[in-house]
Protein backbone atom coordinates (compact mmCIF):
# COMPACT_ATOMS: atom_id res chain seq x y z
CA UNK A 1 0.00 0.00 0.00
CA UNK A 2 1.24 3.66 -1.17
CA UNK A 3 1.85 6.03 1.58
CA UNK A 4 -0.59 8.64 1.14
CA UNK A 5 0.54 11.03 4.27
CA UNK A 6 3.73 11.51 6.48
CA UNK A 7 4.39 13.77 8.79
CA UNK A 8 8.28 13.70 10.55
CA UNK A 9 9.06 16.06 13.45
CA UNK A 10 6.01 18.33 13.73
CA UNK A 11 5.98 21.83 15.73
CA UNK A 12 3.19 23.63 15.81
CA UNK A 13 2.57 27.28 17.74
CA UNK A 14 -0.39 28.93 18.56
CA UNK A 15 1.00 32.52 19.21
CA UNK A 16 3.85 31.86 21.64
CA UNK A 17 2.06 28.78 23.04
CA UNK A 18 3.99 25.42 21.61
CA UNK A 19 1.68 22.71 21.09
CA UNK A 20 2.86 20.05 19.16
CA UNK A 21 6.58 18.95 19.69
CA UNK A 22 7.43 16.14 17.00
CA UNK A 23 4.92 14.62 16.00
CA UNK A 24 5.56 11.46 13.78
CA UNK A 25 3.23 9.42 11.63
CA UNK A 26 2.35 7.81 8.67
CA UNK A 27 -0.85 7.02 7.19
CA UNK A 28 -1.12 4.41 3.86
CA UNK A 29 -3.31 4.88 0.89
CA UNK A 30 -6.94 2.96 2.03
CA UNK A 31 -5.91 2.93 5.81
CA UNK A 32 -8.19 4.15 8.90
CA UNK A 33 -5.91 5.84 11.47
CA UNK A 34 -7.03 7.42 14.66
CA UNK A 35 -5.11 9.73 16.60
CA UNK A 36 -6.27 9.15 20.51
CA UNK A 37 -5.53 11.04 23.69
CA UNK A 38 -6.48 13.63 26.22
CA UNK A 39 -8.02 16.60 25.51
CA UNK A 40 -5.71 19.28 24.74
CA UNK A 41 -3.33 16.67 24.09
CA UNK A 42 -2.28 17.63 20.75
CA UNK A 43 -4.91 15.81 18.53
CA UNK A 44 -6.80 18.94 16.89
CA UNK A 45 -3.85 20.86 16.08
CA UNK A 46 -2.28 18.16 14.41
CA UNK A 47 -5.00 17.84 12.26
CA UNK A 48 -5.09 21.51 11.84
CA UNK A 49 -1.11 21.82 11.86
CA UNK A 50 -1.84 19.39 8.26
CA UNK A 51 -4.19 22.40 6.86
CA UNK A 52 -1.95 25.25 7.99
CA UNK A 53 -4.68 26.23 10.13
CA UNK A 54 -2.29 26.75 12.95
CA UNK A 55 0.27 30.05 13.15
CA UNK A 56 3.24 28.45 12.57
CA UNK A 57 4.28 25.31 11.84
CA UNK A 58 7.87 23.31 11.43
CA UNK A 59 8.90 19.50 10.14
CA UNK A 60 7.71 17.78 7.47
CA UNK A 61 4.32 16.91 6.50
CA UNK A 62 3.82 15.14 3.03
CA UNK A 63 0.74 14.16 1.50
CA UNK A 64 1.10 11.25 -2.00
CA UNK A 65 4.95 12.93 -1.97
CA UNK A 66 4.75 15.97 -1.84
CA UNK A 67 5.79 18.53 0.69
CA UNK A 68 3.44 20.78 2.09
CA UNK A 69 4.50 22.57 4.96
CA UNK A 70 5.11 25.83 2.96
CA UNK A 71 2.35 25.79 0.92
CA UNK A 72 -0.98 27.88 1.75
CA UNK A 73 -3.90 26.08 3.19
CA UNK A 74 -6.19 26.07 -0.22
CA UNK A 75 -3.09 24.82 -2.01
CA UNK A 76 -2.60 22.43 0.62
CA UNK A 77 -6.04 20.84 0.13
CA UNK A 78 -5.93 20.62 -3.04
CA UNK A 79 -2.01 19.17 -3.59
CA UNK A 80 -3.56 16.47 -0.81
CA UNK A 81 -6.94 15.60 -1.79
CA UNK A 82 -8.12 16.59 1.41
CA UNK A 83 -11.41 16.63 3.25
CA UNK A 84 -11.63 18.09 6.38
CA UNK A 85 -14.67 18.11 8.67
CA UNK A 86 -13.82 20.26 11.90
CA UNK A 87 -14.66 19.45 15.67
CA UNK A 88 -17.02 22.17 15.96
CA UNK A 89 -18.47 20.80 12.32
CA UNK A 90 -18.25 24.23 10.89
CA UNK A 91 -21.83 24.14 9.05
CA UNK A 92 -21.92 27.18 7.71
CA UNK A 93 -25.16 29.37 9.36
CA UNK A 94 -26.20 31.77 6.50
CA UNK A 95 -26.30 28.81 4.16
CA UNK A 96 -28.71 26.25 3.37
CA UNK A 97 -28.39 22.63 3.37
CA UNK A 98 -28.24 22.34 -0.48
CA UNK A 99 -25.64 25.73 -0.45
CA UNK A 100 -23.09 23.96 2.62
CA UNK A 101 -22.87 20.80 0.81
CA UNK A 102 -21.82 22.53 -2.67
CA UNK A 103 -19.84 24.93 -1.64
CA UNK A 104 -15.95 22.95 -1.22
CA UNK A 105 -14.98 23.00 -4.50
CA UNK A 106 -14.48 19.47 -6.42
CA UNK A 107 -10.77 18.23 -5.64
CA UNK A 108 -11.20 14.96 -7.26
CA UNK A 109 -13.21 12.99 -10.07
CA UNK A 110 -14.84 10.33 -7.90
CA UNK A 111 -16.87 12.50 -5.04
CA UNK A 112 -20.35 11.28 -4.37
CA UNK A 113 -23.19 12.54 -6.64
CA UNK A 114 -25.82 14.93 -4.55
CA UNK A 115 -28.36 12.07 -4.94
CA UNK A 116 -26.06 9.05 -3.68
CA UNK A 117 -25.54 11.83 -0.65
CA UNK A 118 -28.89 12.31 -0.08
CA UNK A 119 -29.59 8.73 -0.45
CA UNK A 120 -26.96 7.78 1.96
CA UNK A 121 -28.28 10.54 4.66
CA UNK A 122 -31.74 10.87 4.01
CA UNK A 123 -32.56 13.25 6.98
CA UNK A 124 -30.47 15.83 4.95
CA UNK A 125 -32.43 15.00 2.41
CA UNK A 126 -35.68 16.46 3.80
CA UNK A 127 -34.27 19.44 5.01
CA UNK A 128 -32.51 20.87 1.59
CA UNK A 129 -33.98 24.36 2.89
CA UNK A 130 -33.62 24.74 5.83
CA UNK A 131 -30.67 26.87 7.08
CA UNK A 132 -27.59 25.48 8.78
CA UNK A 133 -28.27 26.82 12.39
CA UNK A 134 -31.82 24.94 12.05
CA UNK A 135 -29.91 21.80 12.32
CA UNK A 136 -30.02 19.37 15.26
CA UNK A 137 -26.33 18.35 16.66
CA UNK A 138 -26.18 14.62 14.44
CA UNK A 139 -28.03 16.35 11.33
CA UNK A 140 -25.12 18.83 11.51
CA UNK A 141 -22.25 16.41 11.82
CA UNK A 142 -23.97 14.77 8.79
CA UNK A 143 -23.72 17.67 6.88
CA UNK A 144 -20.03 18.27 7.63
CA UNK A 145 -19.00 14.47 6.45
CA UNK A 146 -21.46 14.60 3.50
CA UNK A 147 -19.93 18.00 2.51
CA UNK A 148 -16.47 16.48 2.26
CA UNK A 149 -17.66 13.20 0.41
CA UNK A 150 -19.36 15.46 -2.31
CA UNK A 151 -15.78 16.47 -3.23
CA UNK A 152 -13.76 13.63 -4.33
CA UNK A 153 -11.61 14.12 -1.33
CA UNK A 154 -8.90 10.62 -1.07
CA UNK A 155 -7.96 11.82 2.61
CA UNK A 156 -10.41 12.73 4.97
CA UNK A 157 -9.35 14.58 7.99
CA UNK A 158 -12.22 14.00 10.74
CA UNK A 159 -12.07 15.62 14.46
CA UNK A 160 -14.15 14.18 16.98
CA UNK A 161 -17.64 13.19 15.21
CA UNK A 162 -18.91 11.56 17.09
CA UNK A 163 -18.73 14.34 20.24
CA UNK A 164 -22.18 14.85 21.71
CA UNK A 165 -24.04 12.49 19.57
CA UNK A 166 -26.66 10.40 20.95
CA UNK A 167 -25.73 6.65 20.44
CA UNK A 168 -28.20 5.58 17.53
CA UNK A 169 -26.43 8.43 15.41
CA UNK A 170 -22.82 7.45 16.10
CA UNK A 171 -23.79 4.12 15.28
CA UNK A 172 -24.54 5.67 12.03
CA UNK A 173 -21.46 7.12 11.80
CA UNK A 174 -19.72 4.06 12.00
CA UNK A 175 -21.64 2.61 9.52
CA UNK A 176 -20.51 5.68 7.07
CA UNK A 177 -17.21 5.70 7.94
CA UNK A 178 -17.22 1.70 6.80
CA UNK A 179 -18.74 2.74 3.75
CA UNK A 180 -16.00 5.63 3.09
CA UNK A 181 -13.22 3.10 3.57
CA UNK A 182 -14.82 0.32 1.09
CA UNK A 183 -14.73 3.41 -1.35
CA UNK A 184 -11.01 3.10 -1.20
CA UNK A 185 -10.87 6.59 1.24
CA UNK A 186 -8.31 7.16 3.51
CA UNK A 187 -9.52 8.30 7.31
CA UNK A 188 -7.86 10.29 10.09
CA UNK A 189 -9.59 10.25 12.69
CA UNK A 190 -9.26 11.98 16.09
CA UNK A 191 -11.52 10.52 18.46
CA UNK A 192 -12.21 10.30 22.39
CA UNK A 193 -14.76 7.47 22.28
CA UNK A 194 -12.46 4.49 21.88
CA UNK A 195 -15.14 2.03 22.19
CA UNK A 196 -16.49 3.69 19.08
CA UNK A 197 -12.52 3.95 16.88
CA UNK A 198 -11.54 0.61 18.10
CA UNK A 199 -13.55 -1.71 15.54
CA UNK A 200 -13.06 0.89 12.51
CA UNK A 201 -9.14 1.61 12.65
CA UNK A 202 -6.29 -0.23 11.59
CA UNK A 203 -4.11 1.75 13.69
CA UNK A 204 -4.24 3.90 16.58
CA UNK A 205 -1.62 6.74 17.39
CA UNK A 206 -2.00 8.06 21.05
CA UNK A 207 -1.00 11.85 21.34
CA UNK A 208 0.23 13.22 24.82
CA UNK A 209 1.78 16.54 25.68
CA UNK A 210 2.29 17.10 21.93
CA UNK A 211 3.80 14.01 20.48
CA UNK A 212 2.80 10.25 19.61
CA UNK A 213 3.14 8.37 23.18
CA UNK A 214 2.60 4.97 21.99
CA UNK A 215 1.46 3.18 18.26
CA UNK A 216 -0.36 0.41 18.58
CA UNK A 217 -1.81 -1.72 15.57
CA UNK A 218 -5.77 -2.80 15.00
CA UNK A 219 -5.29 -6.08 15.92
CA UNK A 220 -3.36 -5.60 19.06
CA UNK A 221 -6.14 -2.90 20.66
CA UNK A 222 -7.76 -5.64 22.11
CA UNK A 223 -4.53 -6.95 23.97
CA UNK A 224 -3.55 -3.04 24.86
CA UNK A 225 -6.75 -2.14 25.96
CA UNK A 226 -5.40 -1.25 29.84
CA UNK A 227 -2.59 0.50 28.67
CA UNK A 228 -4.59 2.35 26.31
CA UNK A 229 -7.45 3.10 29.01
CA UNK A 230 -4.22 4.56 31.17
CA UNK A 231 -3.30 7.27 28.46
CA UNK A 232 -6.80 7.66 28.04
CA UNK A 233 -7.84 8.32 31.73
CA UNK A 234 -8.31 11.65 33.05
CA UNK B 1 -48.48 70.82 1.87
CA UNK B 2 -50.72 68.78 -0.63
CA UNK B 3 -49.63 65.79 -1.64
CA UNK B 4 -47.73 66.64 -5.43
CA UNK B 5 -44.87 68.23 -2.70
CA UNK B 6 -44.38 65.12 -0.62
CA UNK B 7 -43.96 62.96 -3.93
CA UNK B 8 -41.55 65.46 -5.14
CA UNK B 9 -39.40 65.81 -2.11
CA UNK B 10 -39.53 61.94 -2.39
CA UNK B 11 -38.09 61.46 -5.09
CA UNK B 12 -35.38 64.20 -4.46
CA UNK B 13 -35.03 62.08 -1.37
CA UNK B 14 -34.79 58.77 -3.44
CA UNK B 15 -31.92 60.62 -5.58
CA UNK B 16 -30.08 61.06 -2.29
CA UNK B 17 -30.86 58.10 -0.87
CA UNK B 18 -29.67 56.00 -3.49
CA UNK B 19 -26.22 57.13 -3.22
CA UNK B 20 -26.18 56.50 0.41
CA UNK B 21 -26.84 53.31 -0.63
CA UNK B 22 -24.98 52.28 -2.89
CA UNK B 23 -21.55 53.65 -0.78
CA UNK B 24 -22.94 52.10 2.19
CA UNK B 25 -23.51 48.75 0.16
CA UNK B 26 -20.12 48.51 -0.62
CA UNK B 27 -18.97 49.05 2.85
CA UNK B 28 -21.25 46.56 4.23
CA UNK B 29 -19.42 44.03 1.45
CA UNK B 30 -15.85 45.15 2.89
CA UNK B 31 -16.77 45.19 5.96
CA UNK B 32 -18.37 41.07 6.12
CA UNK B 33 -15.41 39.86 4.87
CA UNK B 34 -12.30 41.81 5.60
CA UNK B 35 -13.76 43.60 8.72
CA UNK B 36 -12.24 46.57 8.16
CA UNK B 37 -14.27 49.82 8.04
CA UNK B 38 -13.02 51.04 4.72
CA UNK B 39 -12.65 55.48 5.91
CA UNK B 40 -11.54 55.87 2.16
CA UNK B 41 -14.35 54.53 0.36
CA UNK B 42 -15.47 58.13 0.44
CA UNK B 43 -12.37 58.93 -1.44
CA UNK B 44 -12.65 56.16 -4.04
CA UNK B 45 -16.06 57.96 -4.94
CA UNK B 46 -14.61 60.72 -5.42
CA UNK B 47 -11.77 59.61 -7.72
CA UNK B 48 -14.48 57.29 -9.46
CA UNK B 49 -16.09 60.91 -10.27
CA UNK B 50 -12.51 62.15 -11.16
CA UNK B 51 -11.47 58.88 -13.92
CA UNK B 52 -14.82 59.95 -15.24
CA UNK B 53 -14.01 63.98 -15.67
CA UNK B 54 -10.50 63.43 -16.44
CA UNK B 55 -11.18 61.06 -19.31
CA UNK B 56 -13.66 63.40 -20.69
CA UNK B 57 -11.69 66.66 -19.97
CA UNK B 58 -8.02 65.94 -19.52
CA UNK B 59 -6.50 62.80 -20.76
CA UNK B 60 -6.70 63.38 -24.44
CA UNK B 61 -4.88 66.47 -24.51
CA UNK B 62 -2.21 64.80 -21.59
CA UNK B 63 -1.79 62.33 -24.24
CA UNK B 64 -1.28 64.37 -26.94
CA UNK B 65 -4.94 63.29 -29.01
CA UNK B 66 -6.72 66.39 -28.28
CA UNK B 67 -9.94 65.29 -30.21
CA UNK B 68 -10.27 62.13 -27.42
CA UNK B 69 -13.05 62.09 -24.57
CA UNK B 70 -13.89 59.38 -22.63
CA UNK B 71 -18.05 59.58 -22.75
CA UNK B 72 -19.86 59.42 -19.56
CA UNK B 73 -21.21 55.80 -20.87
CA UNK B 74 -18.06 54.58 -20.79
CA UNK B 75 -17.01 56.02 -18.23
CA UNK B 76 -19.81 54.59 -16.29
CA UNK B 77 -17.51 51.05 -16.83
CA UNK B 78 -14.07 52.52 -17.08
CA UNK B 79 -13.94 54.62 -13.87
CA UNK B 80 -15.20 51.44 -11.42
CA UNK B 81 -12.90 49.00 -12.91
CA UNK B 82 -9.72 51.43 -12.67
CA UNK B 83 -10.84 51.95 -9.15
CA UNK B 84 -11.31 48.94 -8.35
CA UNK B 85 -7.89 48.02 -9.86
CA UNK B 86 -6.33 50.57 -7.77
CA UNK B 87 -8.39 49.29 -4.62
CA UNK B 88 -7.20 45.65 -5.44
CA UNK B 89 -3.24 47.05 -5.33
CA UNK B 90 -4.03 48.82 -1.72
CA UNK B 91 -5.90 45.77 -0.41
CA UNK B 92 -2.74 43.33 -1.74
CA UNK B 93 -0.01 45.26 -0.65
CA UNK B 94 -1.08 47.69 2.58
CA UNK B 95 -4.04 46.23 3.96
CA UNK B 96 -3.47 42.80 4.01
CA UNK B 97 -0.23 43.48 6.25
CA UNK B 98 -2.32 44.75 8.61
CA UNK B 99 -5.27 41.89 9.27
CA UNK B 100 -3.48 40.29 11.72
CA UNK B 101 -3.73 43.21 14.46
CA UNK B 102 -6.76 45.36 15.64
CA UNK B 103 -9.06 46.40 13.15
CA UNK B 104 -8.06 49.87 13.92
CA UNK B 105 -5.12 50.00 12.00
CA UNK B 106 -6.73 49.15 8.96
CA UNK B 107 -9.17 52.02 9.98
CA UNK B 108 -6.64 54.43 9.98
CA UNK B 109 -4.46 52.95 7.07
CA UNK B 110 -7.74 53.76 4.79
CA UNK B 111 -8.06 56.94 6.74
CA UNK B 112 -4.62 58.04 6.19
CA UNK B 113 -5.03 56.70 2.01
CA UNK B 114 -8.55 59.22 2.12
CA UNK B 115 -6.09 62.03 2.88
CA UNK B 116 -3.86 61.55 0.53
CA UNK B 117 -5.91 60.89 -2.20
CA UNK B 118 -7.80 64.16 -1.39
CA UNK B 119 -4.08 65.89 -0.60
CA UNK B 120 -3.06 64.70 -4.46
CA UNK B 121 -6.25 65.76 -6.66
CA UNK B 122 -6.37 69.09 -4.22
CA UNK B 123 -3.77 69.96 -5.27
CA UNK B 124 -4.28 69.96 -9.40
CA UNK B 125 -7.85 70.49 -9.39
CA UNK B 126 -10.59 73.29 -8.51
CA UNK B 127 -11.12 72.29 -4.60
CA UNK B 128 -14.89 74.04 -5.30
CA UNK B 129 -15.79 71.75 -8.41
CA UNK B 130 -15.28 70.85 -11.41
CA UNK B 131 -18.26 70.81 -13.83
CA UNK B 132 -18.79 67.33 -15.36
CA UNK B 133 -19.82 68.51 -19.07
CA UNK B 134 -20.31 65.20 -20.50
CA UNK B 135 -23.82 64.40 -19.33
CA UNK B 136 -25.62 62.57 -22.95
CA UNK B 137 -28.06 64.37 -24.45
CA UNK B 138 -30.08 61.87 -24.21
CA UNK B 139 -30.26 61.78 -20.48
CA UNK B 140 -30.40 65.89 -20.36
CA UNK B 141 -33.81 67.73 -20.00
CA UNK B 142 -36.54 66.73 -17.54
CA UNK B 143 -39.43 64.17 -17.66
CA UNK B 144 -43.08 64.74 -16.65
CA UNK B 145 -43.85 62.47 -13.87
CA UNK B 146 -47.45 63.70 -13.14
CA UNK B 147 -46.80 64.65 -9.97
CA UNK B 148 -43.99 66.75 -10.78
CA UNK B 149 -41.36 67.60 -13.38
CA UNK B 150 -38.24 65.66 -12.56
CA UNK B 151 -34.60 65.51 -14.33
CA UNK B 152 -34.06 62.97 -16.81
CA UNK B 153 -30.64 62.48 -15.85
CA UNK B 154 -31.82 62.04 -11.76
CA UNK B 155 -34.38 59.65 -12.88
CA UNK B 156 -31.87 57.67 -14.85
CA UNK B 157 -29.24 58.35 -11.60
CA UNK B 158 -32.23 56.67 -9.22
CA UNK B 159 -33.08 53.46 -11.89
CA UNK B 160 -29.33 52.56 -12.61
CA UNK B 161 -28.62 52.45 -8.90
CA UNK B 162 -31.21 50.64 -7.35
CA UNK B 163 -30.50 48.12 -10.59
CA UNK B 164 -27.32 47.72 -9.24
CA UNK B 165 -28.05 47.17 -5.56
CA UNK B 166 -30.24 44.64 -6.17
CA UNK B 167 -28.49 42.86 -8.51
CA UNK B 168 -25.64 42.80 -5.72
CA UNK B 169 -28.11 41.54 -3.32
CA UNK B 170 -29.23 38.74 -5.41
CA UNK B 171 -25.87 37.72 -6.11
CA UNK B 172 -24.26 37.54 -2.66
CA UNK B 173 -27.83 36.26 -1.13
CA UNK B 174 -28.99 33.60 -4.22
CA UNK B 175 -26.06 32.59 -6.06
CA UNK B 176 -23.06 29.86 -5.64
CA UNK B 177 -20.92 32.74 -5.74
CA UNK B 178 -22.34 34.44 -3.05
CA UNK B 179 -22.51 31.34 -0.89
CA UNK B 180 -18.84 31.16 -0.57
CA UNK B 181 -18.29 35.11 -0.09
CA UNK B 182 -21.42 34.33 3.09
CA UNK B 183 -19.14 31.29 3.69
CA UNK B 184 -15.96 33.34 3.51
CA UNK B 185 -17.58 36.11 6.32
CA UNK B 186 -18.48 33.15 8.91
CA UNK B 187 -15.06 31.17 8.64
CA UNK B 188 -12.51 32.41 6.27
CA UNK B 189 -9.86 29.62 7.61
CA UNK B 190 -12.51 26.65 6.86
CA UNK B 191 -13.40 28.21 3.73
CA UNK B 192 -9.90 28.27 2.59
CA UNK B 193 -9.43 24.60 4.21
CA UNK B 194 -11.65 23.51 1.09
CA UNK B 195 -9.34 24.57 -1.36
CA UNK B 196 -10.93 28.13 -1.90
CA UNK B 197 -8.23 30.55 -2.00
CA UNK B 198 -9.26 32.89 0.20
CA UNK B 199 -6.78 35.70 0.01
CA UNK B 200 -7.78 36.18 -3.57
CA UNK B 201 -11.33 36.19 -3.11
CA UNK B 202 -10.74 38.93 -0.02
CA UNK B 203 -8.95 40.84 -3.14
CA UNK B 204 -11.62 40.89 -5.79
CA UNK B 205 -14.41 41.81 -2.84
CA UNK B 206 -12.49 44.67 -1.66
CA UNK B 207 -12.07 45.37 -5.37
CA UNK B 208 -15.49 45.08 -5.94
CA UNK B 209 -17.38 47.09 -2.80
CA UNK B 210 -14.86 50.02 -4.22
CA UNK B 211 -15.85 49.37 -7.73
CA UNK B 212 -19.46 50.44 -6.39
CA UNK B 213 -18.39 53.61 -5.14
CA UNK B 214 -16.47 54.80 -8.00
CA UNK B 215 -20.19 53.82 -9.86
CA UNK B 216 -21.81 56.03 -7.42
CA UNK B 217 -19.01 58.69 -7.86
CA UNK B 218 -19.63 58.95 -11.74
CA UNK B 219 -23.07 58.73 -11.19
CA UNK B 220 -22.83 61.98 -8.97
CA UNK B 221 -20.79 63.73 -11.52
CA UNK B 222 -23.12 65.01 -14.02
CA UNK B 223 -25.23 66.09 -10.62
CA UNK B 224 -22.84 67.47 -8.01
CA UNK B 225 -19.86 69.16 -9.25
CA UNK B 226 -16.47 67.15 -9.09
CA UNK B 227 -14.57 68.26 -6.03
CA UNK B 228 -11.68 66.60 -4.31
CA UNK B 229 -13.54 66.87 -0.87
CA UNK B 230 -16.93 65.49 -2.64
CA UNK B 231 -16.92 62.45 -0.96
CA UNK B 232 -15.00 63.47 2.64
CA UNK B 233 -18.53 65.39 2.99
CA UNK B 234 -20.89 62.48 1.85
CA UNK B 235 -19.20 59.45 3.64
CA UNK B 236 -19.96 61.00 6.98
CA UNK B 237 -23.59 60.84 5.87
CA UNK B 238 -23.10 57.32 4.88
CA UNK B 239 -21.20 56.21 8.09
CA UNK B 240 -24.10 57.22 10.19
CA UNK B 241 -26.60 55.08 7.29
CA UNK B 242 -24.34 52.31 8.30
CA UNK B 243 -24.10 52.69 12.09
CA UNK B 244 -28.02 53.23 11.73
CA UNK B 245 -28.61 49.81 9.47
CA UNK B 246 -26.30 47.70 11.30
CA UNK B 247 -22.85 46.76 9.92
CA UNK B 248 -22.60 44.05 7.35
CA UNK B 249 -26.11 43.27 6.40
CA UNK B 250 -26.11 43.49 2.43
CA UNK B 251 -30.42 44.26 2.61
CA UNK B 252 -30.23 46.53 5.21
CA UNK B 253 -27.09 48.65 3.51
CA UNK B 254 -29.82 49.15 0.86
CA UNK B 255 -32.74 49.73 2.73
CA UNK B 256 -31.30 51.85 4.85
CA UNK B 257 -29.77 54.08 2.41
CA UNK B 258 -32.70 54.30 0.75
CA UNK B 259 -35.16 55.14 3.65
CA UNK B 260 -32.55 57.57 5.34
CA UNK B 261 -32.58 59.58 1.97
CA UNK B 262 -36.16 59.45 1.50
CA UNK B 263 -36.19 60.84 5.68
CA UNK B 264 -33.72 63.51 5.08
CA UNK B 265 -36.27 64.13 1.52
CA UNK B 266 -39.23 64.46 3.51
CA UNK B 267 -37.57 66.72 6.43
CA UNK B 268 -36.11 69.09 3.90
CA UNK B 269 -40.22 69.52 3.01
CA UNK B 270 -41.38 69.87 6.48
CA UNK B 271 -39.04 71.20 8.14
CA UNK B 272 -36.30 72.30 5.96
CA UNK B 273 -33.70 73.59 9.25
CA UNK B 274 -33.21 69.98 10.44
CA UNK B 275 -32.72 68.50 6.65
CA UNK B 276 -28.90 67.83 7.29
CA UNK B 277 -29.08 66.85 10.93
CA UNK B 278 -32.18 64.17 10.85
CA UNK B 279 -30.14 61.53 9.71
CA UNK B 280 -28.01 61.86 12.77
CA UNK B 281 -30.48 62.48 15.26
CA UNK B 282 -31.64 59.09 13.93
CA UNK B 283 -28.57 57.34 14.37
CA UNK B 284 -28.39 58.54 18.27
CA UNK B 285 -31.35 57.17 19.04
CA UNK B 286 -30.50 53.73 17.45
CA UNK B 287 -27.48 53.81 19.09
CA UNK B 288 -29.51 54.31 22.38
CA UNK B 289 -32.26 51.62 21.55
CA UNK B 290 -30.75 49.07 19.36
CA UNK B 291 -26.80 49.51 19.47
CA UNK B 292 -25.92 46.79 16.91
CA UNK B 293 -27.81 48.92 13.85
CA UNK B 294 -31.35 48.16 12.85
CA UNK B 295 -30.47 45.20 10.74
CA UNK B 296 -27.36 44.49 12.80
CA UNK B 297 -26.54 41.24 15.03
CA UNK B 298 -25.41 41.78 17.96
CA UNK B 299 -22.00 40.01 18.98
CA UNK B 300 -22.19 37.26 20.81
Amino acid sequence: MAELLRIADLNAWYGESHILHGVNLSVNEGEVVTLLGRNGAGRTTTLKSILGLVDKRSGSITVSGTEVIKQPTHKIARLGLLGYCPEERGIFARLNVDENLALPPKLGDDGMSVEEIYDMFPNLAERRRSMGTQLSGGEQQMLAMARVLRTGARLLLLDEITEGLAPVIVEALGKTIRQMKERGLTIVLVEQNFHFAAPLADRHYIIEHGHVAEVVEGHEADAKRERINEFLSV
Amino acid sequence: MNIDAILAQTMLGLSQGVFYAMLSLGLAIIFGLLNVINFAHGALYMLGAFVALIGYSYIGPWLGYPDFQMGFWWALIVAPLVVACFGMLMERFMLRRLYQFDHIYGLLLTFGVALVLQGVLSNYFNISGTAYPATPESLRGIVNLGFMYFPKYRLFAIVLSVIVCFATWYMIERTSLGAVLRAGQENPKLVEAFGINVPRMITLTFGFGVALAALAGVLAAPIYSVSPLMGADLIITVFAVVVIGGMGSILGAIVTGLTLGLVQGLTQALYPPAANTVIFFIMVVVLLIRPAGLFGKAEG
